[in-house]
């Protein structure tokens, strides 16, 4: 029997492409219903009645919620192909524990960098900043953060690359000047089919995120 | 080759507490190391440079830090011993991840509000409390662990709060028992292994040491 796979997302959530990224990398055909996050959907509180936030992976209608949560689930069941997360558990922990960094401490200052202004936007942008290089940090010398094999730590960071440019934009800074090597992992992760075809163009991420600053009154 | 394992912890953090719990229910022998978090070694500032914080792992060396995973860490190193705490289906496992997850997000920080705030803060953070514990209850259903008949994953996360239930409810004046019953009777059931009751410190001496904190930080 086919697998029935169904993805409630967004198409600008950093964390939704994170599953879209993974199923594409698996080879595996999926339903995608975009969800107006103002407006949300019967079926989206339904089935996460707990944080009402996308993404949401529905497999054979069982509901996996959090994108990390939901990529390591797609690495289990389609295990037969492109492995994402390595095999040795202290790999495994290593690339764990900084896609949670990513979450935990280097989504918020970066998202308030571009949401904010004045003195709070200074310290969003400091900590963002502090956080990044310590991230990109750990790219060292391989082709990618998770090793010789692009895998769950690039499938959680490359998303918010998309984000960056307005991130840069409104907290005057450009991130070239001072990470190449970043630049060189994200041209190397675009050649991936999976990517190139999941990130949607800087242009319209730039573009909602005028609109939303204009909502925000503060522009 | 023996394998050395060694434990940055705290006596009272419920963090610690999960990853003593897993190696207690592997019977997996470690050195304890007692963290003073006003004052941090060296070897915990070199080991978990990122975060400084309590519990590190140290297994033959290499660190691993946060408590979750340390513990997926701990299941998957000694797959061999029982119990396998994270399920073996997939999607089980999504479930025990989504719900430790949810632990983490709000359990931790709503209870440290009600012991450290007064007045209409506290009155706010029992109320969450409450909603979020019943949440719990909810996913606990009928079974005896959240697991279903196995202690795992999501109990070991959540387990250790418990030591500082006394504490909540003294500074916050209220019984949980009353709110969530079917919780506290899954509480009392975990509290009869081994790995938890030599885990989780004595309820009162936690309760004397959040005094104490109060009076240093002044927040009484």
């Amino acid at each position: 029997m086919a697998d029935e796979v169904v993805l409630l997302s967004s198409w600008f959530s950093p964390f939704g492409m994170r599953v879209q990224i993974a199923l594409a990398e698996k080879g595996i055909n999926y339903e995608f219903k975009e969800e107006d996050l103002r407006n949300k959907s019967p079926l989206l509180l339904q089935t996460n009645p707990i944080h009402k936030k996308v993404p949401v992976l529905i497999h054979n209608g069982k509901i996996i919620c959090e994108s990390l949560i939901a990529v390591e689930y797609i690495d289990e069941v389609w295990s037969d192909k492109s492995p994402l997360l390595p095999s040795d558990p202290y790999q495994r922990a290593y690339a764990r524990f900084w896609a949670d960094f990513i979450d935990a401490k280097m989504y918020q200052p970066g998202r308030k960098t571009w949401t904010t202004k004045g003195d709070e936007q200074e310290a969003s942008k400091k900590e963002f900043l502090e956080c990044f290089k310590l991230f990109e940090k750990q790219l060292g010398d391989k082709p990618y953060f998770n090793g010789d094999n692009f895998g769950f730590l690039d499938v959680a960071f490359i998303p918010l690359h998309c984000w960056f440019q307005v991130i840069e934009t409104f907290g005057e800074f450009k991130l070239e000047e001072e990470f190449p090597k970043y630049f060189d992992w994200v041209k190397r992760c675009l050649q991936r089919e999976s990517v190139s075809n999941t990130l949607p163009d800087q242009k319209k991420i730039y573009a909602l995120a005028c609109l939303r600053r204009k909502q925000f009154g503060l522009d | 080759m023996a394998d050395e394992v060694v434990l940055l912890d705290t006596w009272f953090s419920m963090f610690g507490m999960r990853v003593r719990i897993a190696l207690a229910e592997k019977g997996i022998k470690y050195e304890y190391k007692e963290e003073d978090l006003l004052n941090k070694s060296p070897l915990l500032l070199q080991m978990n440079p990122i975060y400084k914080c309590i519990p590190v792992l140290i297994h033959n060396g290499k660190p691993i830090c946060e408590s979750l995973i340390i513990v997926k860490y701990i299941d998957e190193v000694w797959k061999d011993k029982a119990p396998l705490l994270l399920p073996f289906d997939p999607y089980q496992r999504a479930q025990a991840r989504f719900w430790a997850d949810f632990i983490d997000q709000k359990v931790y920080d709503v209870g440290r509000t009600i012991w450290t705030s007064k007045g209409d803060e506290q009155e706010a953070a029992k109320k969450d409390f409450i909603e979020i514990l019943k949440k719990l209850e909810e996913a606990l259903g009928n079974n005896a662990y959240f697991g279903g008949d196995a202690f795992g994953f999501v109990d070991v996360a959540l387990i250790p709060f418990y030591s500082w239930f006394y504490t909540y409810e003294t500074f916050g004046n209220f019984k949980i028992e009353r709110e969530c019953p079917k919780l506290i009777a899954w509480a009392k059931r975990c509290i009869k292994r081994e790995s938890v009751s030599k885990s989780l410190p004595d309820e009162k001496k936690v309760y004397e040491s959040a005094l104490v904190y109060k009076k240093i930080f002044g927040l009484d």
